[in-house]
């Protein structure tokens, strides 16, 4: 059975623990520019909701890759081979969800890759806000419906 | 003969996200490609790489694994197509062979274009176009060496990232009166050239070249503000023409490139077009435009690809956008930056970190953008875009601070 990160925004207290754990897990530092989940702070809603790649059934950053450098892994995740990267960046105006952000000291992407199956972030998360769960019994379901919105392509039928 | 169920004129990726469509949907059915460039697909948008060293021809292929087209029977033939008989359902090859066809996807592309300017034949002076273009520049583009480019569009400037990490001196000659006009307004335009500048570029902005000479086996490159500059090497980027010389004859209607309807088909039955030699619907302005970019010409591929095999897949069209790195000042534009009609712009400068945005509306909703310094997030302009997202209150704060794309997006679709 597949897994996928499902995120519970109401759960979510803003203490940046999924970031940090990110950001160590791929880049042995504790800096948010270099983690592949965020956290945004909504003030006046005095809300906060994590934010990363939801590993799209289209991914629009595959697709439109020129290097073939976007592949799916074992677990389903989108993930850059930094061999096969140039930089061009195509892949981050690509995503209509702005989840692949370029790393300008490397100069390649870097987005979610599930951590191989086992994410940091959702491991670092106190409030499970963060939980990484069957596919079919949860789904960011939110944004993928909002996915079937954005589609440039096809409204199919039969 | 030799017939194939689909043939796809074309190797570049309009045609492979094409005829990797088709395969899945088709596993029983025969596909064939036809390249007239004799290596494997490639990606043209990869040459830049080659050019600064970073990747070798290798790097440049569309699909890696070495009989990825044998694994999935995909027929791959190298040659020229001449013309077309759509009567009998029939491609002519150079080598005088011909090709049948169930349903034919011409995916062309475009080839680049050369002004009618004196000089211009001259050894050194080059396109930036195929991957032996490309070897061309990097033989006469080593250190220290003068290089003029011509025309700073989208694709000029993409190159002259690569010519200024080969450590040439480069001269950039553009007519209009700022650099990648398409792309960017007169804000976003001459900040790129303080930029440039800065970085050591010398950048002539409404100005023409009127001919090139050879002096001493080096060329001389003339220009209409009384000026010339020697060079070791000249790149062409004025501009490009769709591949499509070889339908004459046929009933195809053609204006910037190959018109198709919102199922990539052309007005002859059985004939699609997809990518840049194909005319297809704008998404922004519901009208026809040849939008010469990757994302576009996979799109076409694989909505034509469904639609060959008679499963109905309608096409909203193509939205135009662009990402720039410019000797490390990354930009961006977006469907239709330049506003609509009745709609508002905004903007916020920033001109001494160059960090600018400037977003276009209709109603509360987002039609354009364009950005320069920055690329945090970008893809939610498109998605923002394309979704066509009613922004409701988050469209005053963005028109107060237009920084804050990402969390106008969150807020309207977690929240
Ligand atoms: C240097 C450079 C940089 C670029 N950078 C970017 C970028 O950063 N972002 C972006 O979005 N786009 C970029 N582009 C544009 C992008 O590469 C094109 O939009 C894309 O290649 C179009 O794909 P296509 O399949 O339609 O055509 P092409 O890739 O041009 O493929 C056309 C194919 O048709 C074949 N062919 C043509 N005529 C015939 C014939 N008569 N018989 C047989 N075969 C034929 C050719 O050999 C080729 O295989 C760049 C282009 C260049 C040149
Ligand atoms: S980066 Fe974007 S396009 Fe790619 S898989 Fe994730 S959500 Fe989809
Ligand atoms: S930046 Fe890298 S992963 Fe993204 S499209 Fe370009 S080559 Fe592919």
């Amino acid at each position: 059975m597949q897994k996928t990160l499902h995120i519970n925004v109401d759960d979510c207290t803003g203490c940046y623990q999924c970031v940090l754990a990110c950001s160590d897990e791929h880049d042995k530092s504790f800096n948010p520019m270099k983690s592949r989940i965020q956290v945004f702070k909504f003030e006046d809603e005095g809300r906060f909701v994590p934010y990363t790649c939801t590993q799209c059934d289209e991914a629009w950053c595959q697709k439109a890759c020129p290097t073939d450098a976007i592949s799916v892994d074992a677990n389903g995740a989108k993930v850059v081979s930094d061999a096969l990267c140039v930089g061009c960046k195509v892949c981050t105006i690509a995503c209509p969800f702005g989840t692949v952000n370029y790393n300008a000291s490397s100069g390649k992407v870097i987005k979610c890759d599930l951590c191989g199956g086992d994410p940091a972030c959702a491991k670092a998360c106190p409030t499970d806000a963060i939980t990484f769960v069957n596919a079919d019994t949860a789904q960011f379901d939110k944004m993928r419906n909002w996915a079937g919105k954005t589609d440039a392509g096809t409204q199919q039928s039969a | 003969m030799v017939r194939a169920d689909f043939v796809i004129v074309g190797a570049g990726p309009a045609a492979i996200a094409a005829a990797e469509t088709l395969r899945k949907t088709e596993p029983d059915k025969s596909i064939a490609l036809i390249s007239r460039e004799n290596i494997p697909p490639y990606s043209r948008m990869a040459l830049p790489y080659v050019l600064t060293g970073q990747i070798d021809q290798n790097g440049t292929y569309l699909r890696k694994g070495q009989n990825y087209y044998k694994d999935r029977d995909i027929k791959i033939y190298h040659a020229t197509v001449t013309s077309i008989d759509a009567g009998q359902k029939l491609l002519h090859l150079e080598s005088g062979a011909s090709l049948g066809y169930g349903k034919l996807l011409i995916a062309t592309g475009a080839s680049p274009v050369k002004p009618p300017l004196p000089g211009l034949d001259l050894p050194g002076v080059e396109h930036c176009w195929t991957l032996d273009d490309a070897k061309a520049i990097a033989d006469r583009a080593g250190d220290g060496a003068n290089i003029v480019l011509m025309g700073a569009g989208f694709i000029g400037c993409i190159i002259l990232e690569a010519l200024v990490a080969c450590s040439a001196k480069l001269t950039v000659v553009e007519a209009e009166d700022r650099m990648v006009p398409r792309m960017m307004n007169t804000t976003a335009g001459n900040l790129l050239k303080r930029w440039c500048e800065k970085k050591g570029m010398t950048i002539l902005t409404s100005t023409r070249v009127t001919g090139l000479s050879d002096v001493d086996g080096k060329l001389k490159v003339d220009m209409d503000n009384g000026q010339s500059q020697i060079a070791d090497l000249v790149v062409v980027a004025t501009g490009v023409k769709a591949n499509i010389d070889f339908i004459a004859g046929t009933d195809i209607e053609v204006n910037d490139g190959i018109k198709i309807d919102h199922h990539m088909q052309s007005n002859v039955e059985d004939i699609y077009a997809a990518g840049d030699c194909a005319e297809g619907r704008d998404f922004s302005t519901g009208y026809w435009s040849v939008h010469a970019i990757q994302p576009t010409a996979t799109e076409h591929g694989h909505i034509a690809a469904l639609n060959m095999t008679g499963r109905i897949a309608y096409y909203k069209g193509s939205l135009n956008m662009n990402v720039l790195d410019t000797a490390g000042l990354i930009s961006s534009s977006f469907g239709q930056w330049q506003g609509v009609e009745g709609g508002e712009t905004t903007e916020s400068l920033d001109a001494e970190n160059s960090r600018y945005t400037h977003l276009a509306f209709e109603g509360d909703r987002l039609v354009g953008a364009l950005t320069l310094g920055r690329t945090e997030n970008i893809g939610i302009l498109r998605g923002l875009i394309q979704s066509r997202t009613k922004l409701g209150v988050w469209k005053d704060r963005l028109m107060k601070n237009p920084n804050r794309i990402a969390e106008s997006y969150i807020a309207n679709t977690q929240l």
